[in-house]
């Protein structure tokens, strides 16, 4: 070490000597491939399940209906799935990181509930572009936060948690009067959309969703080790060197972009945001460099398998992958908490 | 040199300060609740801004260095860490080679020096434990180790001691007594026998002006004690008792 003499001081604890734990780093590689591989195998099956038999020979052959319901039906919808549970983890990982909360989620800074308000108004209004008016919505609530939290050259994650969590409120509360204000039909259509699903969408939607998915999460991912630092604090990240204020502006834009975008092509999917990081966190630690890549694959892997399950478990009736969602991460999260409780000191 | 301050100033807290500091050597700053040590620490550290005045660092402006290059040359410890997230007790200590980072991976280089920090903090045997799971003491040691990575030329630690029982307490002080031989170490302490016994300079801050500076012998004499923190102190060599 530079410049560096232990002199004649002795060690702190000389006194009291401890055996010595030669655990290393483990090899970021792992997890990340076993990861992938998961997500491959539930992407392959996924496909294949649902009400109606199908062949995957016979889909790719071109013989109907298997084609159309293989190409047209369920494979745009897992890949739907895949890249949304991707996204909403991934914003999950980003938002308790930020905001130091492990109760944040991609819903927490408000930009979600302006993308439903903006479905609403589209419903209420009978536009037919709800994708379009939610993202609007998503978009304005996103300049409204980053405004309110920007302060000359400072941006406070504690003024973005407050500003979202009005916006929040508002957002709630122009819902329920528009809600209350809607003809019968308006008002199913809004609590369909309130409730969260996945439909199967047009590949070339998929095509720029993914292209916006995968950029933003490379890009946050590369960050991996500055989150790092700043999941301790402000002072400890910008004391090694790490520009807060601008890592905090690419936090939040690029959560707020992802949550946006997928909500306005699924409405409001709760629960996968929050419990992804965590049992991951619980299963393979803190270090962003593992968690963002593998909350990316095991998110989306974990949607997918939550809509499988939603369109085939009482087919023909489906049942919102929003309940699912809630119905098996909870336990399965439950379960690793409680085992897992002792150990992290919970 | 390495800090030097010409009436230096903050909105809140600091007023008109002006000293230097040396390359090396263990300097304690002192001084009742609210008398801007925080503050100060924070300007030397890089991030308190925009301050009055000027506070320079080898002979550039404190604000004007470039983050990373500043970070390796100075480490900041906080008062404490609360982590809410499992980080282990040697993530930790790696995170203090972020100034040095080439890329997304840890090299052999920061393997060492992490290695070599946890040695001299004697932190090595907890290495794999969540820093949630950590005493007080062995925190403060784990996020010693951690400024201790980045290889700094100065050291700036914001009450290091508050969360130790007195025999680390004594270690500790001992330990940065040894680094000061070879590099700029300053301490904000509420302590003033550790300031006495361990320091080689100490300044007193009041009501964000410098009330004292220098040798510890010199500078925390009853009267000024009686003056600053309105305590009646006797000073028997290096160690001094207080009456209310």
């Amino acid at each position: 070490m530079k410049r560096r003499e232990n002199g004649d001081s002795q060690p702190i604890s000389a006194s009291r000597p401890e055996k010595v734990d030669t655990r290393s780093s483990k090899s970021e590689a792992v997890p990340i491939f076993w990861s992938l591989a998961a997500l491959m195998a539930v992407v392959v099956a996924a496909p294949l399940a649902g009400s109606s038999h199908i062949e995957l020979g016979r889909a790719f052959a071109g013989v109907s209906p298997d084609h159309e319901i293989f190409f047209y039906a369920r494979l745009p919808r897992v890949i739907l799935a895949l890249l949304g549970g991707a996204a909403l983890s991934v914003t999950g990982v980003l938002f308790q990181c930020m905001l130091r909360d492990p109760l944040a989620e991609p819903y927490t800074l408000g930009v979600s509930s302006g993308a439903s308000v903006g479905a609403v108004i589209a419903i209420c209004l009978g536009f037919r572009a709800t994708g379009v008016a939610s993202l609007a919505g998503a978009a304005l609530v996103l300049l409204i936060v980053l405004g309110m939290a920007v302060e000359g050259r400072r941006l406070s994650s504690f003024t973005l948690l407050l500003t979202g969590v009005t916006m929040n409120s508002m957002a709630f509360a122009v819902i329920l009067f528009l809600h209350s204000l809607a003809s019968f039909s308006q008002s199913f259509a809004i609590s369909r959309w309130l409730m969260g699903g996945l439909e199967a969408v047009e590949y070339s939607t998929l095509a720029w969703l993914a292209v916006v998915v995968l950029g933003v999460s490379t890009v946050v991912t590369a960050y991996a080790p500055q989150w790092n630092l700043l999941a301790v604090g402000d002072d400890w990240a910008a004391s090694r060197g790490v520009s807060t204020v601008r890592l905090t502006a690419i936090g939040y834009v690029a959560g707020s972009v992802l949550t946006g975008l997928v909500t306005s092509l699924t409405g409001p999917i709760g629960f996968v945001g929050l419990i992804v990081p965590h049992a991951l966190r619980l299963k393979l630690g803190a270090d962003h460099r593992v968690l963002l890549p593998c909350a990316f694959l095991l998110g989306g892997a974990f949607l997918v398998v939550c809509d499988t399950l939603s369109r085939t478990v009482i087919a023909p009736t489906e049942i919102p992958v929003g309940v699912l969602t809630a119905l098996c991460g909870g336990p399965f999260f439950l379960w690793l908490l409680k085992s897992r409780r002792r150990s992290l000191w919970l | 040199m390495s800090f030097r301050a010409e009436t230096l100033g903050f909105a809140y807290g600091l007023h008109e300060a002006t000293f230097e500091f040396p390359q090396n050597g263990l300097i304690t700053i002192a001084g009742p609740n609210g008398a801007g040590k925080s503050t100060l620490l924070g300007i030397l550290a890089g991030l308190r801004s925009p301050y009055l005045g000027s506070c320079t660092y080898a002979g550039r402006e404190v604000r004007q260095w470039p983050k990373r290059e500043f970070a390796q040359r100075v480490a900041f410890l906080p008062q404490s860490v609360r982590l809410e997230f499992p980080f282990t007790a040697e993530e930790v200590v790696l995170m203090g080679r972020t100034p040095y980072a080439r890329g997304w991976f840890q090299t052999d280089e920061d393997r060492s020096a992490a290695e070599e920090a946890m040695t001299i903090t004697d932190t090595l045997a907890f290495r794999g434990r969540d820093f949630r799971s950590l005493s007080g003491g062995e925190r403060q040691r784990v996020i010693l180790a951690s400024a201790l990575t980045q290889r700094p030329e100065a050291l700036l630690l914001d009450e290091p001691a508050t969360h130790l029982d007195l025999r680390h307490q004594l270690s500790l002080y001992r330990l940065l007594g040894g680094l000061a031989k070879s590099l700029l170490v300053v301490a904000v302490t509420h302590d003033l026998n550790l300031a006495l016994q361990f320091s080689n300079r100490v300044m007193v801050l009041d009501d964000g002006r410098i009330a004292g500076d220098g040798a510890p012998g010199d500078v925390l004499n009853p009267e000024l004690i009686a003056r600053v923190f309105e305590v009646q102190a006797t000073v028997h060599g290096r160690w001094m008792t207080y009456e209310a």
